[in-house]
């Protein structure tokens, strides 16, 4: 039987914010109070001056295996997510071969099952990405599956879309979550377009590339009946297209990736790859209303969109290079820093956005809290002050591709329980 | 012809002092007697002017050439032809310090088999009547190559000599020599000025 | 200075320089033996992943007109295929000892990473759509040469391609720089997205253009980019834009016509063009190795206590 006590900390979840202590047996939550004594033998972890939360769930991994093991496998992005505070992933599809059939979910899921974190298998709407014909929704639903994307990839026909949208309505709990990029008007492109793509020299996409896939996807959703969910939204047209379609009563959700609320287009001024991602950077004006849509409840959880490439991919030129950042370790320390820290929002607020909404969202009953008695204890410890800086060559993932380098931020990860084993204590992984 | 530089002395090194005249030792007239004299030199040596080419090194250079040619076309009633050179590229200090082209070189016609007289105001170290000759020679191939300066301060560094000077002037290292031409600096004379320690002089640093 | 990356590392009087210098050159590139010692012992490599042949020659022209010592890797041959990153293929290079890279790349920006990763000076022979510094820097020399240094007021009007040309990029830079009114002339499809912040002033009609224009600089037409949708034809692209006899006829008698090369006879300019009085495009190509010696001797020549 093992016992961990967490103490000293103050509990923050859905239900609200308390002082207290948490005495965990056998992955499961015994005890929740201001003052409990562990019995001897029990691993004791120090909160003092820390928070405890559900541990956070991550709506949007590229963990690259199968097939892209040279960035990362399943095994270091799950101790990348531990360290980040997460005790769950929903592992991105565009792998090689793709999610679209019941090997590589098993696959996946047999992977993740000793990882220090718990990686749900997401699967693809269209056989292969290929964006014609539907993959085994069904048989993929009944392996646990239920976010289905072609991340990676827009599914640019709308008829299909639709036919996708109604079949999975049989589906309970299936999400279909769209990467918003019209292949036609982003073709060719590698940054945001706009005024520093001109004088750069570089092929660009415009804005309207993603907002015309937002706003096709709510009259689909409107016309089916269907549950959409929108990837990583990074214009401010798209977020008042959500915030309009809400308000209409619309079944639709949305997430955010740090580096949209972070980072601007005005950083690909050194061509280097590393702020080259996919919807790429943006102008400040999108940067203001992602963050205004996350405080607003407009967007529903921040997800990283985690994308990890070998650093050789990274040092081609930029417009060979593949796009795509870190986003695991620094997820947390960002939403404080930036968003937290000015006001923008408040802690709880930030916790939902990574921690209960997303959880809800991708049907995980077991993570999002609340912290209390029976419920499984997946947990995140973390310091909201504790300032830090970003070293890429310390991170748990095996690549490097993280723009903040050098960064110093603000929020620290202190310890992480996945159902009452402490994965990371004291900022260490512990496998 | 391009105005030259205001005189840039060799730069002392920070906080080491100014530079202050100390003797004037030419004025105009002895400047254009040894001119006078220079051009009769050149006229003897060579048997006559038919086969001389003067070449001036940038910037006064060009000048003293011009003062020849006009000295010898007033005796000789011939019209020597005078060209200009830039030896800037062919510098050996080309990599330590910043240099600049001082003038568009014009050599008049071929060289070959002509006798090249280049001309400057002062010879010091020799390093740039090196880079002169190796510049004249990738023009072509005179019968002979002579140096005509109107001051001599001694220092040289490499195995070069004149052929015909102005004046011999035994100088400190430290000391500066300045031709002056009217039509570069407003007068003609040639001075000696000297880097002055501001502890050394009366009444102490400025 | 070290590097020649854009139009942006000299700024107004680092381009005064590189022309006074190239009048210089100029005069050497005219003699018998066309050679000074200036950069004897260096070596400047050619780096050229996107072929041209006009360009390299030009430079590795200029370079031996200075004594350097030259080597060259060129879009066929087998050390810049695909295989080795260009990381690894600039260090190697590096590592036997070069002074300067001269590097022409398809992708904006290369030149500016390379210069991150090596010691060596980097020049910038046209990267993407981003720059072609020698080329303005020619450019600008050419037109002094007719127009004295005093560019300010002078009315150059750029046509055609500008969202794609690197050239168009470096020269809006430079004549800017140099006090010259630019208008960038073309259709709507191939002006860059957005020019917040650029010198210039746009126009789609090239004949409401023409009878105040200085200097009329002709850009190439790619063949290609009728496939992308962004003119109907190339016949209509040369009925709108192209540089016509009936347009020479409107161009002032004192206009100069200037065209990078090589041109698409036909397409954006006439064939007669170059028999016009007014043009200067062989000029263009004749100065090159001049500005190139400039621009080389400026980055390698003239040692501000550079490292031996």
């Amino acid at each position: 039987m093992s016992t961990v006590l967490v103490k000293g900390g103050t509990v923050v979840d859905a239900g609200g914010s308390r002082r207290a202590d948490i005495l965990i047996e056998d992955g499961v939550i015994n005890e929740v109070a201001e003052t409990v004594v562990g019995p001897a033998g029990a691993t004791v972890l120090d909160a003092d001056g820390a928070i405890v939360s559900p541990g956070f769930v991550d709506l949007h991994t590229h963990l690259r295996e199968p097939g892209g093991e040279d960035a990362e496998t399943i095994e270091t992005g799950a101790r990348a997510g531990a360290l980040g505070g997460y005790t769950a992933l929903v592992a991105m599809p565009n792998t090689n071969p793709p999610i679209d059939c019941a090997a590589v979910v098993e696959q996946v899921l047999r992977l993740g099952r000793v990882a220090p974190c718990q990686v749900v298998s997401s699967g693809c709407i269209t056989k292969g990405r290929a964006g014609e014909e539907l993959a085994p929704l069904g048989e993929l639903h009944g392996l646990g599956v239920r976010i289905f994307t072609d991340d990676g990839t827009c599914v640019a026909d709308a008829g299909l879309m639709r036919r996708a949208l109604e079949y999975a309505r049989a589906l309970p709990g299936a999400v279909l979550a769209q990467h918003c990029e019209d292949p036609q008007l982003a073709r060719g492109g590698h940054m945001n377009e706009g005024a520093w793509s001109s004088w750069l020299g570089i092929p660009g996409m415009p804005a309207e590339a993603e907002s015309v896939v937002v706003a096709r996807d709510i009259a689909l959703a409107g016309l089916t009946g269907g549950r959409v969910h929108f990837l990583h939204l990074s214009t401010a047209a798209s977020v008042d297209l959500v915030r309009a379609a809400k308000a209409r009563g619309l079944a639709v959700t949305a997430e955010a990736a740090p580096h949209h609320f972070t980072l601007t287009d005005s950083l690909c001024c050194g061509y280097d790859p590393m702020f080259k991602v996919n919807p790429p950077l943006r102008t400040d004006g999108d940067v203001k209303a992602v963050k205004e849509g996350l405080a607003d409840g407009t967007i529903d959880a921040i997800a990283t969109d985690h994308a990890p490439h070998p650093a050789q991919e990274k040092e081609r030129p930029f417009d060979e290079a593949p796009p795509g950042m870190l986003g695991l370790e620094t997820a947390l320390a960002l939403t404080i820093t930036e968003l937290v820290g000015p006001g923008l929002l408040d802690l709880p607020r930030a916790l939902a956005l990574l921690s209960w909404q997303p959880a809800r969202l991708a049907g995980l009953a077991d993570h999002g809290g609340p912290v209390a008695p029976g419920r499984p204890a997946h947990l995140c410890v973390f310091d909201p002050e504790a300032v830090w800086e970003v070293d890429p060559t310390r991170m748990a993932s095996r690549s490097r591709n993280t723009p903040y380098a050098g960064r110093k931020l603000t929020g620290r990860v202190r310890h992480t329980l996945l159902a009452g084993e402490p994965v990371v204590i004291d900022s260490q992984a512990q496998r | 012809m391009r105005n030259p530089p205001a005189w840039t002395a060799p730069d002392p090194s920070p906080g080491s002092g100014h530079w202050l005249l100390r003797a004037r030792v030419f004025e105009a007239d002895d400047l254009k007697r040894a001119v006078t004299r220079i051009a009769h030199e050149i006229v003897e040596r060579n048997h006559g002017a038919e086969d001389v080419v003067l070449v001036g090194l940038y910037t006064r250079g060009v000048i003293v050439a011009r003062r020849l040619a006009a000295a010898i076309a007033s005796f000789e009633g011939v019209e020597v032809p005078v060209g200009a050179l830039d030896v800037s590229f062919y510098r050996d200090d080309i990599a330590l310090r910043r240099v600049s082209p001082l003038g568009p070189t014009q050599l008049p016609g071929d060289v070959k088999d002509s006798v090249v007289v280049l001309c400057d105001d002062v010879l010091f170290t020799g390093r740039t009547i090196r880079a002169a000759m190796d510049a004249v020679v990738d023009f072509g191939r005179p019968r002979a190559v002579q140096l005509a300066v109107l001051v001599d301060r001694g220092h040289r560094e490499l195995p070069i000599r004149a052929d015909y000077v102005g004046k011999n002037l035994p100088t400190k290292w430290d000391e500066d020599v300045r031709v002056h031409f009217d039509e570069s600096d407003g007068d003609d004379g040639i001075e000696i000025w000297e880097l002055v320690d501001p502890e050394e002089e009366p009444g102490g640093a400025t | 200075m070290k590097h020649l990356l854009g139009i942006d590392d000299l700024g107004a009087e680092g381009i005064a320089e590189v022309l006074r210098l190239a009048d210089s050159f100029l005069e050497v590139t005219r003699r018998d033996i066309p050679k000074v010692p200036a950069l004897r012992g260096k070596t400047v490599v050619s780096m050229f992943y996107e072929d041209s042949t006009r360009t390299r020659l030009s430079f590795e022209t200029a370079a031996k007109r200075l004594s350097a010592d030259t080597m060259t890797f060129s879009a066929g041959s087998s050390s810049l295929r695909k295989g080795e990153s260009l990381l690894d293929t600039v260090r190697t290079v590096e590592a036997m000892g070069i002074d300067a890279i001269v590097v022409r790349h398809k992708s904006s920006g290369v030149p500016q990473r390379i210069s991150g990763w090596i010691e060596a000076s980097i020049i910038n022979a046209g990267d993407g759509w981003h720059e072609h510094p020698t080329q303005a820097l020619l450019d600008a020399f050419t037109l002094r040469r007719h127009r004295g240094d005093s560019f300010a007021g002078m009315k150059v009007a750029i046509v055609g391609d500008i969202k794609h040309s690197r050239v168009a990029r470096s020269n809006v830079k430079a004549l800017s720089a140099l006090g010259a009114d630019v208008t960038l002339v073309g259709p709507p499809t191939l002006m860059p997205p957005d020019l917040e912040g650029w010198p210039v002033t746009i126009s789609y009609d090239l004949d409401e253009v023409l009878p105040t224009t200085d200097v009329l600089y002709v850009l190439r037409i790619q063949m290609e980019r009728q496939q992308e949708a962004l003119f109907p034809s190339l016949r209509e692209y040369a009925t709108r834009y192209g540089v016509t006899r009936e347009r020479l006829a409107r161009l002032s008698a004192d206009a100069l016509v200037m065209h990078p090369g090589p041109t698409n006879r036909g397409v954006e300019i006439d064939a007669l063009v170059a028999d016009d009085p007014r043009s200067v495009i062989n000029e263009q190509v004749a100065n090159g190795v001049a500005v190139r010696m400039a621009v080389l001797y400026l980055l390698l020549g003239s040692g501000e206590g550079r490292a031996a």
